[in-house]
């Protein structure tokens, strides 16, 4: 036999693989070339150019949208980190006990419903609250960030504090350290990666959502997707791909950083 | 003086007493801004509908009985509504074709990265996190720039002389779909991988061994160890797609809707809360009827392996 036979090969399943990639890359390389194009409607190509890159920077609604997404983003996953990590704790660093499930079904909770649900439940309640307090600022924005990025940041500090060795921990008390010096000078140390995990995948996750802002925000609120979201329903100019690439930049630097962050497992 | 079984319980009082202080704001948090509005949800889909949105507090089952039924103008008899069930079934229907094309896709993907050397493996999957991590509504946007009139399907399609004008294929079934399985096509194959890399080939291996065929592998002795991962990943498409309210909004224009764009429309020109919460709570149950599904299944197949 001139080639070894192997046992993983699947006939077809390399080229349907590479087909799949293919497909999973050519939109956004579209997307992306034709923010470049030096022409006033997307369809022909004119030459390279930076000039709707030029008209997105100069445009005030963009820059203020993308800040306020910033701002929010920012807030949002600060909140749920430290709310996720203080829960993840009260869940592992136990043996079971009742309500724990419970606890965990409760914390997952914004995973199972549909965003379209989440999002007309918190225009309803808002829009009440919004009548008996008068206030229409960003908070309730921030609040309903903090909630559904709650179980984003949960998971991979939880999923860290389970895959930590005990023993340090133990040792730890063993040597007369009270709990709160145990968690700060041997856990907090250790479950740093998983708490910056969380708190990057929350911030994406704050960055990107679209359905919940645009039904929980007042006027003038616009975050940048949703800011996308109306500028796509009138009409497109290659100001939309301009925009998208440089999100696309900031997105794939964060999810980057990310990647070499949770792959240092010590 | 404490016996040692007092200081025992004080311990585990106080260590009871902690764990609830220390999940008491995710769970504050989460039970204000997303399990609690839901219950209101339901409240509000008895009530009446307002004169400009919102509700007037009047207990009425008319939302409910709209999402079946059609009221006729004249003789104010019932008859079984077309409009929102077939609203619905092209919601179930579109899902599932969704959740079948990129189990399609995803599976020789998956396992063609599970079969990459353990070194390489990581760059493979990180090239699936990145549209995955990708703004949701950017990738819906970059699927118009292939579908559009003017995009990269019809521009191929006149070059290579197949059709001399081009093909209409954004705002139709097509395109939600091609849109779905695009955005959602990551959400299948991190499933599918997780559990495929678990594979001991020893057990392929005994299957060549006995004259087993690939194809006869493939489907005894792959296909069913991998089946949490297929199942998994068809819940995790499944279930967001049938809420898809972005994909449908921008690649189905305003005919080619679905749940979501109809809720959303009872909430906005439609002005008619109580019916726009009804419709959620219906999306709700035919997500909890999935998920009842996936969480016996997963049930059995542990049962099955251990």
């Amino acid at each position: 036999m001139a080639k070894r036979f192997d046992v993983r090969r699947q006939s077809g399943f390399v080229s349907l693989a590479i087909l799949c990639f293919f497909l999973l890359y050519l939109p956004i390389a579209t997307l992306v070339v034709y923010a470049f194009n030096d022409n006033d409607s997307l369809a022909i190509w004119k030459g390279f150019s930076l000039r709707w890159f030029h008209v997105a920077w100069n445009n005030g609604l963009v820059i203020e949208s993308s800040l306020r997404s910033f701002q929010i983003a920012a807030v949002a996953a600060l909140l749920a980190t430290i709310s996720a990590t203080m829960a993840a704790l009260a869940t592992t660093r136990t043996k079971p006990y009742r309500g724990l499930t419970f606890k965990y079904a409760f914390i997952n909770q914004p995973l199972m419903v549909p965003e379209i649900v989440t999002a007309v439940a918190l225009l309803i309640v808002f829009s009440r609250i919004k009548i008996w307090t008068g206030y229409s600022g960003l908070g309730y924005l921030v609040a309903a960030h903090t909630a559904f990025c709650v179980p984003f940041a949960y998971l991979p500090i939880r999923a860290r504090l389970e895959s930590m060795d005990l023993a340090l921990e133990t040792a730890a008390a063993d040597l007369y350290a009270t709990k709160w010096k145990t968690f700060w000078h041997v856990t907090l140390p250790l479950l740093w990666p998983g708490i910056l995990a969380g708190l990057m995948l929350a911030f994406v996750v704050s960055l990107d959502d679209v359905v919940i802002t645009e039904f929980v925000k007042s006027g003038g609120q616009d975050t940048l997707p949703t800011y996308m979201l109306g500028q796509i329903r009138r009409g497109v100019t290659p100001e939309i791909n301009a925009i998208s690439t440089a999100f696309l930049v900031l997105s794939i630097g964060i999810v980057t950083a990310f990647f070499f962050v949770s792959r240092k497992r010590t | 003086m404490a016996t040692a079984s007092e200081v025992a319980e004080k311990v585990e009082r106080d260590d009871i007493r902690l764990r609830w202080l220390l999940s008491a704001p995710a769970l504050l948090i989460v039970f204000l801004a997303a399990l609690g509005p839901l219950l209101i949800v339901v409240v509000y889909s008895f009530l009446t509908p307002g004169n400009y949105g919102d509700v007037k507090w009047q207990f009425s089952t008319d939302a409910w009985v709209s999402v079946l039924f059609e009221r006729d103008v004249f003789d104010d008899t019932l008859s079984f509504a077309t409009a929102y069930l077939s609203i619905f079934w092209r919601s179930v229907s579109l899902s599932l074709a969704t959740t079948v094309l990129t189990l399609i896709l995803g599976f020789p993907t998956a396992y063609f990265i599970a079969t990459r050397p353990d070194h390489r493996r990581d760059i493979w999957l990180f090239l699936i996190t990145i549209p995955f991590w990708t703004n949701l509504l950017i990738r819906t946007f970059a699927m118009q720039e292939v579908l559009r009139n003017d995009g990269i399907i019809n521009s191929a399609l006149q070059l290579l002389g197949i059709t001399d004008h081009p093909v209409q294929l954004m705002y139709t079934n097509f395109a939600v779909l091609a849109g779905m399985v695009y955005v959602f096509l990551p959400l299948m194959v991190l499933p599918l991988y997780a559990s495929m890399e678990k594979i001991d080939f020893r057990l392929v291996e005994a299957g060549y061994d006995l004259y087993a065929t690939r194809f006869e592998v493939l489907r005894r002795i792959i296909i069913p160890l991998v089946t949490p991962g297929i199942v998994a990943g068809s819940i995790l498409v499944f279930i967001p797609s049938l809420g898809a309210y972005v994909t449908p909004r921008v690649l189905g224009g305003g005919t080619n809707l679905m749940i979501g764009n109809l809720i959303e429309l009872q909430f906005g020109a439609g002005r008619n809360w109580p019916l726009g919460a009804a419709l959620s709570i219906t999306l709700m149950v035919i997500v909890m009827v999935a998920l009842l599904f996936y969480v016996r299944n997963t049930a059995r197949s542990d049962g099955a392996h251990g």
